[in-house]
């Protein structure tokens, strides 16, 4: 913990994720305006001091609705990533630890689900589905999974051998016990990066999906759907089109940065 | 060698067949399935639309014979018909969008390793120094980049700002027939100049911090060190000795980033309205198309395995210490 804080990286991401969160839970004091609000009389106005980031196509504060999208961003991704790490934990100590046809069977299972291009499949599955904010947190949960299975399989494969687990078995500890006593606490540092990873992973996807009108849909405001007025008035109202973005970028650039600099503490062998 | 092919080609028979299952599962089990509750509420799904997916799939038949039907028809190329109003087998439809697609996707993969192998290089060969920082800084960007956005820019610069690149399709329709050879390769340049942009950007950042990575440990490996001490010039060491060893990792990466480029189309086709499989994926899902959607699924999976077999088969090449042992 102490390391965390004199990274110089992993201090800059936390203290962005830190104002992100603090945004999305006083989304309802910091927003000037309501984000539902439609003003008609002030439709398409510029960035001024009444509307920093000026008003879209139905004349709401564009400000607000990129503050109240932040909630539903980090909401979305989180959930997601709280499925796809519980499921990738889960599927990666069952192979590792129990190994032979087990491992064999998880194994082939997580190469078949790499085949799929990660939008199809997210596609494919929605296409059933109303989109909604909980359809795509598990459909984004139960598409990217593979990894951190792979991460947690090839470290319980190379703890079991050592010797405490040795002692854990032969003090006449059941598997269950082993697995989640003493293999997955010793796994957590690599789970931990990867779900950091898999946060920006989770808000590209999100905003993508949002974007091409299959996830978090209108009037709800998502950084993706913010892009989609942006699109329609490039030619006209750039701050439609540039402040979303840039806000996707920042988000997913502090997830990125912070999975990064915790494989650098956690992983002092890989030092640069 | 023979023990190694006839290993990957069983794989790749039971990854096949994995494939076929889940696509078909995922027709079926979904939580909304076709002809779940929930779709009775659906305004886009009549009762007669109903009726065509339940002939269709045969969906009053038990799942193993639906699965078998379906089996035999991919096996076929025969996905059916399209939902859409021109009710066209859906395997014309593909067949005709695949080219743009897969052209792109090589141009792209192209222009990557152009691009990554010497950022990557560069950047492991001057490790700690400003320029290494300042292209790790860009394959953070190029990675946390929406590329929907990055579109979006590169549209509102060079179609509205600059004026000097279109912005949607793959050629001109008017005077288009006219035009000679080199009119009409010029005029495909020009509109896929942003595409590629879009699509290459991600994949450049992706790969150089790949290469980086894998560099920077060849450059520390012992036999480097003793190339070194041989007094072997250091420009022969770098490109000669170590880029070698460090680019063979980059095969596996190939094959492993094809499901992310061929995803990616999805993006660009339908931002800067390209006729590839992607915007047909696109249209077919807000359409609710589903032939379409599952024949899609299937075939870029297909495709992904495919080019995953080709750089197993391409490292075990390379490598000669693949053939004797497996990998992991």
């Amino acid at each position: 913990m102490k390391e965390l804080f004199k990274h110089k990286t992993a201090l800059f991401s936390l203290s962005i994720i830190a104002t992100l969160i603090f945004l999305a839970l006083f989304a309802p004091y910091i927003a000037l305006y309501d984000p539902f609000e439609i003003r008609v009389d002030q439709i398409l106005l510029p960035p001024s001091l009444k509307h920093p980031f000026g008003t879209d196509l139905l004349g709401r504060d564009v400000f607000s609705r990129v503050i109240y999208a932040t909630r539903i961003s980090l909401e979305v991704s989180l959930v997601a990533v709280g499925i796809s790490v519980t499921i990738g934990t889960f599927l990666g100590a069952l192979a590792g630890f129990l190994g032979g046809i087990v491992d064999l069977i998880i194994c082939r299972f997580i190469d078949i689900m790499l085949c799929f291009p990660t939008i199809f499949l997210i596609l494919a599955v929605v296409a059933y589905l109303e989109p909604s904010i909980l359809t795509i947190m598990i459909v984004i949960g139960i598409t990217s999974w593979m990894g951190v299975a792979r991460l947690v399989r090839a470290e319980i494969l190379s703890l079991k051998e050592r010797d405490f687990i040795l002692a854990a078995k032969l003090y006449g500890a059941s598997t269950f016990r082993i697995i989640f006593k003493h293999l997955l606490p010793n796994a957590l540092p690599p789970i931990l990066v990867s779900a950091s990873l898999g946060m920006g992973h989770a808000i590209l996807i999100e905003s993508a999906l949002s974007f091409l009108g299959i996830g978090v849909q209108p009037p709800i405001p998502s950084w993706g759907n913010i892009l989609i007025e942006g699109k329609e008035t490039l030619e006209i109202a750039w701050w439609l089109s540039v402040i979303p973005g840039l806000a996707i970028l920042v988000t997913v650039l502090a997830f990125t940065l912070l999975g990064e600099s915790l494989q650098e503490i956690l992983n002092p062998k890989k030092e640069k | 060698m023979f023990n190694f092919l006839l290993r990957r080609l069983l794989t790749l028979v039971i990854t096949l067949w994995g494939i076929t299952v889940i696509s078909f599962a995922t027709i079926h089990l979904a939580p909304g399935g076709p002809l779940s509750p929930l779709t009775e509420f659906n305004p886009k799904i009549t009762p007669e639309y109903r009726e065509r997916l339940v002939k269709m799939y045969e969906l009053d038949k038990p799942w193993y014979v639906q699965y078998w039907k379906w089996l035999k028809g991919i096996m076929r190329l025969d996905f059916g018909k399209s939902f859409a109003l021109d009710h066209r087998p859906v395997w014309d439809k593909i067949k005709e969008r695949l080219p743009v697609t897969l052209l792109i996707n090589s141009l792209s993969l192209f222009l990557i390793l152009i691009f990554s192998i010497p950022l990557g290089v560069f950047s492991a060969v001057k490790a700690g120094t400003l320029l290494d920082r300042v292209i790790t800084l860009f394959t953070f960007i190029g990675y946390a980049m929406p590329s929907f956005w990055l579109a979006l820019l590169l549209m509102m610069l060079f179609g509205v700002k600059l004026q000097i690149l279109p912005i949607s399709g793959l050629h001109s329709v008017i005077g288009y027939s006219e035009m000679s050879f080199w009119e009409k390769l010029w005029d495909w340049t020009k509109h896929l100049i942003c595409p590629l942009l879009v699509a290459t950007f991600g994949g450049i950042a992706g790969f150089s911090r790949y290469i980086r990575n894998s560099m920077y440990e060849v450059l520390r490996s012992d036999y480097i060190l003793f190339a070194r001490a041989k007094g072997i010039p250091e420009r022969i060491v770098i490109y000669k000795h170590a880029l070698r060893n460090a680019l063979l990792p980059l095969i596996t990466l190939l094959g492993l980033s094809i499901p992310g480029l061929i995803g990616g189309s999805v993006i660009f086709e339908t931002i800067f309205g390209i006729p590839g499989v992607g915007q047909l994926m696109w249209q077919a899902v807000m359409s609710r198309d589903y032939p379409v959607i599952m024949a899609n699924l299937f075939l870029v999976s297909l495709l992904t395995l495919f080019g995953n077999f080709l750089a197993d088969l391409g490292y075990a090449l390379a490598d000669p210490r693949i053939k004797l042992s497996r990998r992991k």
